[in-house]
């Protein structure tokens, strides 16, 4: 599918000297749902901001949809919609008043149904006429992303779109970008937690350090990435591991009842088969065997650890 | 040009004053009665005319060139300070609108609302004093140039400001100083020599002198020189901002 976002070597340097990107290069493909993931202080914000015309590049390039995004920012900026971190709404106002104030400020033309409409999906409706002030703080986030979808925008960011918020309302928000994505809007959204990636991206970038250090299908990196655990489940215990299985490298478990093989997805051979069978030949009887895949966390851990390692080293 | 965009920040901006209204519309008019009732009742019954005019009468442009220069900085300065506060002005920043028509939007409405204040205070005096305007077009015509050019300085001074303290430092502590001293209440004529060369540094000067003619037919300056300040201070507060824009100062990391 075509890109509807290019970011070309984007660097971005503040005037204290915090260099907050360091080239950073990126293809969104229209329809899909990217997570960028990375610690506090990664760039994930500022690479944002910087696409969104709040924060200017120091060097690099930017193009959405086609138009570049300060060149031709107004036809840039209206394809993007934008959902900060933080709950930054005037409390004074209605949440329909302000709603419809954001359609406004993209220069579209009024719609109350189409604003009705988001205000529904979001349950939000039934306090249009509320205060800002008055609202939740899950609310004020639903009117957050109201604002960022009155401009029908193809392109919507959503910058730690879960952060501090209770675990019924984060599967509520998860559920709400599925349906943004079946709308075909693109999203983005950057996360630091590691579930949220997993549950809604369709690809994961990790960002570390103002560096991309990679952007790949979840599934793909995580099968890349990942190690598998096999624990063999035996019906009886044992004390100590043959010796004819020492090649393999076994972890006795859950004190003799079981043994604990890992093995690497990206290898050719598993050694699955040869393990079982060497099982078979030292005259242990298997009572169960289950595998365990190992999480974006854990994959995600370790990559940020490397990229920690290797700026120590340089 | 976006004018969608620049209709919806103005009428968002013109909603919070709807919304303090009679704030907005109280204390200009509770003011304004206080100086009358001591400038022009208390104590203008003992001083003389003034260049022919009545006291009482005299004070009414200088008073009204006062409440609109402070409302317009006020007003325009707190609507781009606020949104900067509370953090929403990335809507703002990124949304497909470039300066001209943020401007248009925020001092727009900041200026419509002196203006206002402005008329309150003018039907306010007339309660008080016989107004008699001799140029009611150029009365016009100076008082939304003076609302509009001191909207613009209030939108500099409120991205300027980093708190509360420095949002009302410049109106406290220079434009005060320049109104009171830019013979709102006196003519400058009743000085000493020297003062009167220095007072025709003060901006202000010249506002209420070009305010002041258009109602009674004399100006401590030239008329044209009271339009071509007031018109140069306009134009610099739009450099100003054009820059502020361009380089993002407090406004774009």
């Amino acid at each position: 599918m075509a890109a509807i976002l290019t970011i070309r070597d984007l660097r971005k340097t503040y005037d204290g000297g915090f260099q907050a990107l360091k080239g950073v290069s990126l293809d969104i493909e229209e329809g899909e749902i990217l997570a960028l993931l990375g610690p506090n202080g990664a760039g994930k914000t500022t690479l944002i901001s910087t696409i969104c015309g709040i924060t200017t590049a120091t060097s690099g390039s930017v193009s959405v949809g086609g138009f570049d995004n300060v060149s031709q920012f107004r036809q840039a900026r209206a394809l993007i919609g934008l959902v900060p971190q933080e709950i930054t709404l005037e409390p004074f106002t209605k949440v329909l008043d302000t709603v419809t104030f954001s359609r406004g400020l993209f220069g579209k033309p009024a719609r109350p149904a189409l604003v009705e409409d988001i205000l529904r999906k979001l349950s939000l409706w039934d306090k249009r006429d509320s205060r800002i002030m008055d609202l939740s703080g899950g609310m004020k986030r639903r009117v957050l992303i109201a604002k960022a979808l009155a401009h029908e925008p193809r392109i919507l960011f959503l910058d730690e779109p879960t952060a501090g918020v209770d675990v019924e309302l984060r599967k509520d928000m998860w559920e709400i970008v599925r349906e943004m994505k079946a709308d075909g809007v693109t999203i983005i959204l950057t996360t630091h937690y590691i579930e949220e990636a997993e549950a809604i991206a369709d690809r994961v970038g990790v960002i570390t350090g103002g560096e991309l250090l990679l952007v790949e299908k979840k599934e793909q990196l995580m099968a890349r990435m990942g190690q598998k655990q096999l624990e063999v489940q035996l019906t009886a215990p044992v004390e100590a591991i043959p010796a004819s299985l020492a090649q393999h490298n076994l972890q006795i478990v859950n004190g003799g009842d079981a043994l604990l093989y890992t093995y690497d997805t990206r290898a050719e051979r598993t050694g699955i088969t040869t393990l079982l069978n060497d099982v078979a030949e030292a005259g242990l009887v298997l009572a169960d065997v289950q595998t365990r895949e190992s999480s974006l966390e854990d994959i995600f851990v370790g990559l940020v650890s490397a990229g920690a390692a290797s700026e120590d080293a340089a | 040009m976006n004018w969608t965009a620049v209709a919806t920040i103005y009428k968002a901006e013109m909603a919070r004053f709807w919304r303090t209204f009679l704030q907005s519309f109280i204390s200009p008019v509770l003011s304004t009665s206080l100086y009358f009732v001591v400038f022009g009742s208390a104590i203008g019954s003992r001083i003389q005319e003034v260049d022919g005019v009545e006291y009482g009468a005299f004070i009414v442009p200088g008073l009204v060139m006062l409440s609109v220069i402070t409302q317009s900085i006020s007003n325009a300065s707190f609507g781009i300070y606020f949104p900067k506060f509370i953090g929403n002005i990335y809507e703002i920043l990124s949304a497909p609108i470039n300066f001209l028509e943020v401007v248009a939007g925020f001092v727009g409405a900041a200026a419509t609302k002196s203006l206002f204040i402005g008329t309150v205070i003018l039907c306010t005096a007339s309660l008080f004093v016989d107004l008699s305007v001799q140029h009611p077009l150029a009365m016009v015509a100076f008082l939304v140039l003076t609302c509009l050019s001191f909207s613009l300085m209030g939108f500099i001074i409120g991205i300027w400001a980093g708190n509360f303290e420095q949002l009302q430092l410049v109106p406290l502590l220079v434009v005060t100083p320049l109104v009171f001293l830019g013979g709102s209440f006196y003519s400058i004529s009743m000085l000493p020599p020297v003062w009167q060369t220095i007072t025709l540094f003060n901006p202000v000067v010249y506002l209420v002198s070009g305010f002041r003619w258009a109602f009674f037919g004399q100006a401590d300056v030239p008329v044209l020189l009271s339009l071509c300040a007031i018109g140069g201070f306009t134009l610099a507060c739009v450099g100003v901002i054009w820059w502020i824009f361009k380089t993002g100062w407090r406004i774009r990391a």
